[in-house]
Parts: structure tokens; C-alpha cells; sequence
């Protein structure tokens, strides 16, 4: 096992937060059309109180500390709050659109440590990044930053939230990654907004095209292994946990409100109020979450993905319960074996040609859901939150 | 024998997870994992305080070990972390290990 691995589910076992994610503000200099966030400033922590935060932190045993927003670098006190978390030994990855990134910024970063920068980039063509941005001019300011911190020697990753707007970019969004010297990951899932409103899944890629995400040789690596159909599902995995969410990670917004995860809103407690670690080890809602082992999903523990299923708990919550299914995940273990979830099952959006479930099911080989007539799919309804 | 001195560089993360303590390289993200006895040495490292004095009053005082073979131990475990740039070993106090470890992560990789 991966080093990583193994520390991390050591903490899990201690009940140590290993990683969490702070937003800084909700603020931000772009107004990404995905974004989850409201924007306007409701009242978000001053300075001392994230200095303070920080040092709770720390105590707790919190290794990598993810700051990120709306846009981080916006607040004044960016540079103390950095310094700060340095200081204290944190792992420091940062999220930043890196519009406001130059070369002084890029060397500072450099010398205060920070050990990776997550930037978001959507398209290799102005007119298709900067509308999702809606910052007029932001590729060429984020790419300025991008060239900035590798010349200072920082790890740039470079994240492309795939939508139905730039899912044709995809690939030389990946070639100037590797021109840049960055690395590269995309990923089609799009948050429902912090709120509760879903109506910015509009923006997700149609079902029908994930299959051809899924069978992409440069996404996936091997397509054979990766598109497989699921291993049977053991104890092992029955016994197992959902995600790292409230077990060895949580998030923090700007306001103080704890969460399992920046994508499982459910308040868990609020460090202005609590002391950070009451929070953690005492919030009813992380004790529940925490005591959730797979068998306890009623639809996920009967379904035949659940052991290779990125099912994610957050999503699952936005849709009405911590213990459902995720029907963006359901739909991503559809396209990319081809065998039907539990959930699709169960709701009927799967449909059989009488008496041929079971034939069909055991037989079902990658790729060949579309087009052979043994079942129908119907695109997943979204329940409201 | 001249003393030996040891200083964390500021380039790294580090936390104790229970009996260990967790060390990544700012440089080139390098994790360590040390030993229960090595973390004792790392957390010890101020710079100013001579190894073989750490190695005496933390590591002998603690663990079942006699002081030659602590030492020598210590001295090798000390020169592996220095070869990966996250501590510094000097003959003489190190004074201010932050701006050393400022100057050896300002080059660019
Ligand atoms: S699966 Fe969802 S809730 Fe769990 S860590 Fe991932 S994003 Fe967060
Ligand atoms: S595919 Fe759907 S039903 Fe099956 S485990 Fe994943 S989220 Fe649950």
C-alpha cells in the first residue's frame, strides 16, 4: 500500500483530521457558471480568527491543510494567513484560479513552501474559458500564473471540470498541461450549489457521453481493466467506508461551519461557536456519518458496483439521504461498464425485455449498453434537496 | 570529535500521527514516515542543542539503547534526511535554519 494510504488510514483509526480543506472566502474575482458558492460576503472569519483556527488545527493533527474559496488570494491578509500555515507545518495546497499570480507572487509561494497549486482550466480557447469564467481575459491571466509558478519551481495541477461547454476541449486542455509542465486531471462532476439549487446541473455532460469519456485511452489509462465489469462485492467491501468525509477529512467555509466535506454540506457544528476539536470529536452529525459502514446503504449494498463505485456520499445528501445513492455516480458506473446500479434498477429506469434480466445482466460486456435492445435507459430525474 | 548540530529545514510539512511523525519535502514532496525514536531526533533538532547530547538526554534516557550505538545510529539517520534537504547537519550551532532552508528552496527544480 501507498505510503499515503497507509498514514491515512491510520488516522482514521486515531480519529486524527489528517485533511482539511479551509475556504478563505466565498469571494471571488470570476464567476464560474458551475460555481456552487454565493459570492456576496455574508460575514466570513477575520484574520485572527483563522490565525486562530490554524493553531486548533495544528493540535488536532491536521497534516494537509487545503485552502482554497471563491478566490483565496483576494483577501488582504492572504500572505499573513499562508505565512501562518506554514509556520505551523502544514502541508499547504492551494486552490487558486491564479488570475492574480505573477512572477513576485510565484516566488513568494515558492519560499513560504507551499507544496502544490490546484488551478482550474477549462479550455486551451479564450472564448470558451473566459465565458465560463465570465472574467474577460482570465485564460491568458490564469496561464500567466500557471508559466509563473512552474518558472519558480511549484507542482501545478491543472483541474478541468468538464462540462457540455468545453467537453470538446478536453484533450488540448491535456497537451498544454504537459507544454506547461502541470499536471492534469478532469472530472465531470458538477456540485449542486451550496443553497440547495440544482439547476446548475443543467450543465453536466449528458449520460450518453460519458461512455465515450470512460473508453478514452489518455483519461482513464487502461480502458480494458478500467471499464471492466464489477468484481463481486465481499465482506471487505461491505464492511468498508464510504470516503475519507468526517472519518480522517472535513471542510471548513469561511463563516465557520464545519462540514464532512466541501461536497457533503450537512452542518456539522461551527468553530466560531465550538472549539475545532469538540466539533470533530463530539458533532452528532460527523458521529453519524462516521458510523456508516456500506452494508448500512440500503440500495448501494445490494448493487454490484459498490465495490468500484466513486459513490459520493455529499451527493447522495443533496439528493435526500447520506445513505442513498448518488445518481451522478450511479450513471458513471452505468457508462463505463455497461451494467445497470441497483438504483437504476430499483427505480425503473432500466427496463428488460421480460424474463431476460439475469441472462442480460451476466452477460452484459463493455460497450455494449447501447444499441442491443436489452434495456432502455431513461436519463436519471434529480430529486430535489 | 567536533560536535555535531542539527536544524529542521522550514521547507517541510510535519506532524506527529500518534507514534510517528509524518515529514513531506516542500522540494520535491518527498513523504518519510519517522519512527517513534527518529521523531524524538527531529523534534530535538533546534539548531543549537549538539546531537550527541540529544542523543544522551532524549533517546538514551528513554529507550532501551547504549550510547555508542544510539549515536551512530543517529549520526546515519541524520546524514539520510540531510541528503534529501530537510535537515541541516553542521560542525557549528545553526543559528537561523529557516533562512537556510529559504535560500536551498529558492532555485527553481
Ligand atoms: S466522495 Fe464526496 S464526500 Fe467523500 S471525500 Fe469525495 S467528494 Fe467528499
Ligand atoms: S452505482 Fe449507484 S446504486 Fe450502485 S453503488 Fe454506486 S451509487 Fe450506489
Amino acid at each position: 500500500m501507498m505510503l499515503i494510504a497507509e498514514l491515512t488510514q491510520k488516522a482514521m483509526r486515531l480519529g486524527v483530521p489528517f485533511a482539511v480543506h479551509v475556504d478563505l472566502t466565498w469571494r471571488c474575482n470570476e464567476r464560474c457558471e458551475h460555481c456552487y458558492l454565493e459570492h456576496d460576503d455574508q460575514g466570513e472569519m477575520g484574520t485572527e480568527e483563522l490565525l486562530n483556527l490554524f493553531d486548533q488545527l495544528a493540535d488536532a493533527g491536521v497534516f494537509f491543510l487545503t485552502l482554497s474559496g471563491g478566490e483565496p488570494m483576494i483577501r488582504r491578509d492572504f500572505w499573513d494567513l499562508v505565512g501562518r500555515a506554514r509556520a505551523l507545518q502544514f502541508n499547504v495546497k492551494l486552490k487558486t484560479n491564479a488570475v492574480l499570480i505573477r512572477q513576485a507572487e510565484a516566488e513568494r509561494l515558492r519560499s513560504l513552501g507551499v507544496e502544490q497549486i490546484q488551478i482550474s482550466v477549462y479550455s486551451h480557447r479564450p472564448e470558451v474559458h473566459d465565458a465560463i469564467t465570465k472574467l474577460p481575459g482570465s485564460l491568458e491571466r490564469t496561464l500567466r500564473g500557471v508559466r509563473a509558478l512552474r518558472a519558480a519551481g511549484i507542482k501545478v495541477a491543472m483541474a478541468n471540470v468538464m462540462m457540455r461547454s468545453n467537453l470538446a476541449d478536453r484533450k488540448a486542455v491535456a497537451a498544454l498541461a504537459r507544454e506547461l509542465g502541470a499536471t492534469y486531471s478532469a472530472d465531470p462532476t458538477v456540485t449542486p450549489m451550496i443553497t440547495g439549487d440544482r439547476s446548475v446541473l443543467d450543465l453536466r455532460i449528458p449520460g450518453s457521453e460519458l461512455a465515450g469519456l470512460f473508453h478514452d485511452n489518455e483519461l482513464v489509462g487502461d480502458v480494458e481493466s478500467f471499464c471492466a465489469p464489477p468484481p463481486p462485492v465481499g465482506d471487505a467491501e461491505l464492511d468498508g467506508l464510504p470516503c475519507s468525509a468526517g472519518h480522517s477529512a472535513c471542510y471548513v467555509s469561511p463563516y465557520g461551519d464545519v462540514y464532512p466535506c466541501v461536497q457533503f454540506p450537512l452542518p456539522s457544528g461551527n468553530v466560531r461557536r465550538q472549539r475545532f476539536l469538540d466539533i470533530w470529536r463530539q458533532s452528532p452529525q460527523l458521529l453519524e456519518v462516521r458510523s456508516i459502514r456500506m452494508r448500512d446503504l440500503p440500495v448501494c449494498s445490494t448493487c454490484a458496483h459498490m465495490g468500484i463505485c466513486t459513490r459520493c456520499p455529499g451527493l447522495a445528501w443533496t439528493e435526500g439521504s447520506m445513505r442513498g445513492p448518488s445518481s451522478a455516480d450511479c450513471e458513471k458506473s452505468f457508462y463505463r461498464t455497461g451494467v445497470p446500479s441497483a438504483n437504476m434498477l430499483a427505480r425503473g429506469l432500466v427496463t428488460f425485455p421480460s424474463g431476460i434480466a439475469e441472462t442480460a445482466l451476466a452477460a452484459f460486456a463493455p460497450g455494449a449498453h447501447a444499441g442491443l435492445g436489452l434495456i432502455q435507459i431513461a436519463p436519471l430525474p434529480q430529486t430535489a434537496a | 570529535m567536533s560536535a555535531t548540530y542539527i536544524a529542521r529545514s522550514t521547507a517541510v510539512a510535519a506532524r506527529r500521527l500518534g507514534d510517528e511523525m509524518v515529514v513531506m519535502s516542500a522540494l520535491d514532496s518527498t513523504l518519510f514516515s519517522l519512527s517513534d525514536v527518529a521523531a524524538v531526533l527531529w523534534e530535538s533538532a533546534d539548531g543549537r542543542t549538539p546531537l550527541d547530547q540529544i542523543v544522551r538526554d532524549r533517546v538514551c534516557s528513554s529507550y532501551d539503547v547504549d550510547h555508542p550505538t544510539a549515536l551512530r545510529d543517529a549520526e546515519e539517520f541524520v546524514r539520510a534526511l540531510a541528503a534529501h534537504g530537510i535537515l541541516f547537519v553542521s560542525e557549528q550551532p545553526i543559528e537561523a535554519p529557516g533562512a537556510q532552508a529559504a535560500a536551498a528552496s529558492g532555485s527553481p527544480r
